[in-house]
């Protein structure tokens, strides 16, 4: 088997409460293009950071083999020592340095401590010249364009002397000719004996350059696809991304749905900063009294930025579009406006965004709805404790005291506590971003049954998730997003993780042009 | 059994949340207690405290809105020169002007809060940081006051206006040794407090929530009696309140009330500890941090005063490293470098900590240079402390 670079045998890695990979298997051959590819959450971000050090040695059970020696890695150096270097989808350029400058950042050519800047710009040359870049290496990184900026990564991992070379959704941010050009760069580079690892989302792309493909789910290896032998099509692989059990985790609930009470149309948004980049494309949608509506889409198809575009402006810049609540053209200019009109938005960061981890449970419940609790400007704090004591016993949240700081509870606890503080505003539509990321499943199904009673209530809401049976078991209509644009509605029997896998990455059969 | 087990973990609760507000009380007892050995009972003397909480007054009124701009997340390093600018502008109104007292402060305040609103229009609203803002502004006024001074010292003010700082209340009765109308309003503070306390007690129960044990409620409502007894009594057995003393005092009780009960001292936290949180809970973080400042640079205005008040005269140089006195008050009081953490209590016994160092080592007669690498010390340890205590925790 010495044909093998890397051989990832049997890798399990668990966070507090849930198994990001079980017993994981994949193997690399020498000078291949190997496609990794999976659903968001099913652990292909998790087993290259694996790979590459970045969780240590022992945090994992299992062995990486590389070159036919197991290796310990301790830190992302100890990887990159053997050869391997991985690309973010974020890129980690520095935007005031020169081209040449980043390429050689942290492995300088230096005699004694001093820099030969000479060298260095010969050699940035030399590596530009691989991935076909014949820019001016002492151009600022800030006046390249992205996909130029992919491939100056790119050369940055080869002036190191890269065997190994991991690509994460590297098309992701490009446009259609800047992802074409990278692909051709990864084949020739392939031709110079260099193997990729290539995260995609995106099939015709990996169907274009993948030599083997393996298919990831739920932190499991489904199947690891020869492309060369095994005739495969995209409908078996989505297939296979998506085909797991739907099994009982969700409470029933009798839908109860009357008239449309919320209403965008021709929603636009365009970027904070650069305000010439459209993030939401004339998005329209609408939702019903007593009616859980999803919104599903891969990571950056734009669903938080929707959400929080339409909360009160609360994201992005030169917004433009219409708004109905209940039949009246609203305008909500903050997150303030958009809580006194009764919507409200969980985030999907609960601790970036949504609570105060230095602050107490009570605190965090009332700090949307203050006005509840006091009288002019003055706050009651008995009534806080009070009302902070209700939703405990009613989200069932588990905590020693009301005044226990927030940072010190559970995800699951968290997320009841950000809920509470979301159903403090009495809200009639509320939007839920990810509302279960990253908690137990018995949390999650407490926080299924409070969205139920919600609209049971005749609220209604709106639940953006990355997790396909989540949104096929709570909603009772999906919109799908892909790059900024719902590009389907379904109901009813349309209502599969097939077909909203499908129209996700954009084989949906209708064309978006 | 169980009711002990009880009011052990509500004891443990309570130490365990207020460890940093104990633990400075502790540290300044113990620096008071070492000072008075090492002086040989002078430090303790009521003249020597009376003293010392006249020189903290200054310092105690800018931490007080310092610790405010620290709680959300900020810095005001412009204090000191604002604070001798609209010391100068006193001094122009009421020397050279002849204004009387009143319109003299009412007409300084406003200086200061307006220099607040423009410092708070920079950071609020054009985001430019907190620091570059309120460093600007340190040029900006230490060269308007060398300005409007001609870099000459303005003075006397009228004894009225000087009686801010040197002033104390005029007693009723006349005994030997103590100042009665002192000791009056001691013990009227005291019946309040326990009133008070009794109430909220009284409210706890009628919401069904856990109270302390009578028994411990007795030992907290004696211990705390005693405490402004003593703090009372240090000043009656000298020449009685000083006015300084009153204008802190009630700073400190309108500035708690304000942080600990109002709507908008909720949202200064709240800014302080996750600005983005804070800003899609519907709280318009702009305006929050807006008055934040507007307050700072008011208060500024009223160290100025007191400061002037006290030397009797508005100097080019005054107010020189005022502002780091009153940071380094906030950071020895608990609060977070990194916001929302803080109180406005914590910050009194902060500068009371760095005036007691300043006064026991004059005391010695130690040389300034040790004064500087002391309280440089004290800060160090104090968030060193704060910030092993908090990790600790987690």
């Amino acid at each position: 088997m010495s044909d093998l670079i890397l051989e990832m045998r049997n890798i399990t890695k668990e966070f507090p409460g849930v198994k990001a990979l079980d017993n994981v298997t994949f193997k690399v051959e020498k000078g291949e293009i190997h496609c990794l590819i999976g659903e968001n959450g099913a652990g292909k971000s998790t087993l290259m950071k694996v790979l590459s050090g970045v969780y240590p040695y022992g945090t994992y059970s299992g062995d990486i083999v590389l070159n036919d020696a197991i290796q310990k890695f301790n830190h992302i150096k100890d990887s990159e020592k053997a050869s391997i270097a991985i690309i973010y989808q974020e890129l980690a350029l520095i935007p005031h340095m020169s081209i040449y400058e980043n390429i050689f950042l942290g492995n300088e050519i230096s005699k004694k401590g001093l820099i030969d800047w000479n060298e260095t710009i010969v050699k940035a040359k030399e590596v530009l010249e691989k991935v076909g870049l014949t820019d001016d290496p002492s151009l600022l990184i800030n006046k390249v364009g992205v996909g130029k900026q992919q491939l100056i990564e790119i050369a940055k991992a080869l002036a190191k002397d890269v065997k190994l070379l991991i690509l994460d959704e590297p098309t992701a941010a490009l446009n259609e000719d800047d992802s074409e050009n990278l692909l051709k760069i990864l084949k020739e580079l392939k031709n110079q004996g260099i193997t990729s690892i290539l995260i995609s989302h995106k099939l015709n792309e990996v169907m274009h350059v993948a030599d083997s493909i393996t298919v990831l789910r739920d932190g499991q290896t489904i199947k690891t696809l020869d492309v060369k032998k095994d005739s495969v099509s995209e409908d078996e692989i989505i297939k296979m991304m998506v085909g797991r059990e739907m099994t009982n985790r969700y409470p029933s609930r009798v839908p109860d749905i009357g008239e449309v009470v919320f209403e965008v149309k021709n929603w636009n948004v365009f970027s904070e900063t650069d305000s010439s980049k459209k993030i939401i494309k004339n998005v329209s949608f609408n939702l019903k009294k007593g009616e859980i509506v999803g919104i599903s889409g891969l990571m950056g198809s734009g669903r938080t930025e929707l959400a929080m575009s339409v909360f009160g402006k609360s994201f992005g810049s030169k917004i433009s579009g219409e708004l109905f609540l209940n039949g009246n053209k609203i305008d909500l200019n903050s997150p303030k406006e958009a809580i006194d009109n009764r919507i409200s938005y969980l985030t999907e960061d609960r601790k970036e965004k949504g609570l105060i981890l230095i602050e107490d449970v009570k605190q965090n419940i009332s700090i949307a709805a203050l006005k509840n609790i006091s009288k002019k400007m003055l706050i009651n704090e008995n009534e806080e404790i009070k009302n902070a004591g209700e939703y405990i016993d009613k989200m069932k949240i588990k905590t020693p005291s009301v005044e226990q700081l927030v940072g010190k509870l559970s995800g699951g606890n968290q997320q009841k506590i950000a809920l509470s503080k979301w159903m403090e505003t009495n809200p009639q539509i509320l939007i839920v971003d990810e509302p279960t990321r990253g908690i137990d499943v018995g949390a999650k199904y407490e926080i299924y049954n409070i969205m139920n009673e919600f609209v049971a209530q005749g609220n209604s809401i709106i639940m953006i998730s990355s997790e396909m049976p989540e949104i096929l078991g709570m909603s009772d209509r999906v919109y799908v997003m892909n790059e900024g644009q719902i590009v389907a509605l379904l109901e009813n029997d349309d209502m599969n993780q097939e077909t909203i896998m499908k129209h996700s990455i954009g084989h949906g059969g209708k064309s978006n042009e | 059994m169980s009711k002990d087990n009880k009011s052990v973990n509500l004891i443990k609760n309570l130490i365990r949340s207020n460890i940093r507000q104990y633990g400075m009380f502790i540290a300044l007892f113990v620096i008071m207690i070492i000072f008075n050995i090492l002086t040989e009972g002078t430090f303790l003397r009521p003249r020597n405290l009376t003293n010392l909480y006249l020189q903290t007054g200054y310092i105690a009124v800018l931490a007080v809105g310092m610790v405010l701009v620290i709680i959300a997340g900020h810095i005001d390093l412009s204090v000191g020169s604002v604070a001798a600018f609209t010391g100068a502008i006193a001094g122009i109104l009421q020397v050279k002007m002849g204004l009387p007292t009143v319109p003299t402060i009412l007409i300084t305040l406003s200086v200061g809060m307006l220099i607040g609103a423009w410092q708070g229009f920079w950071i609020a609203y054009k985001k430019v940081p907190a620091f570059i803002v309120s460093l600007a502004s340190m040029l900006i006024f230490r060269g308007a006051v060398i300005g409007i001074t001609k870099g000459q010292t303005i003075g006397p003010f009228d004894e009225n206006f000087n009686n801010i700082s040197v002033g104390y209340l005029k007693d009723i009765l006349h005994i030997d040794g103590v100042h009665m109308l002192s000791v009056i309003i001691g013990i009227i503070s005291v019946v309040l407090y326990i009133v008070l306390e009794f109430n909220k007690r009284k409210k706890r129960i009628k919401y069904k929530f856990e109270i302390l044990p009578v028994g411990l409620f007795i030992i907290q409502l004696v211990l705390v009696s005693a405490l402004i007894m003593s703090f009372i009594l240090s000043m009656a057995l000298y020449q009685g309140i000083p006015y300084t003393v009153i204008i802190v005092v009630g700073l400190v009780l309108l500035y708690t009330f304000i942080t600990t009960k109002t709507t908008i001292g909720r949202h200064i936290y709240a800014v302080g500890g996750n600005i983005e949180a804070a800003r899609l809970s519907g709280i318009n973080t702009a305006k929050t941090l807006f008055t934040v400042f507007v307050s700072m640079g008011t208060l500024a205005a009223l160290s100025g005063i007191v400061y002037s008040a006290r030397l009797n005269s508005a100097a080019p140089s005054a107010g020189n490293l005022f502002e780091l006195d009153a940071i380094a008050a906030s950071f020895i009081g608990g609060a977070s470098a990194s916001g929302g953490i803080g109180s406005v209590f914590g910050a009194i016994i902060g500068a009371l900590v760095m005036a007691s160092i300043n006064n026991g080592m004059s005391l010695m007669n130690l040389d300034i240079s040790y004064q500087y690498i002391i309280k440089g010390l004290v800060l160090l340890l104090a968030v060193w402390f704060d910030i092993s205590t908090r990790n600790k925790s987690k």
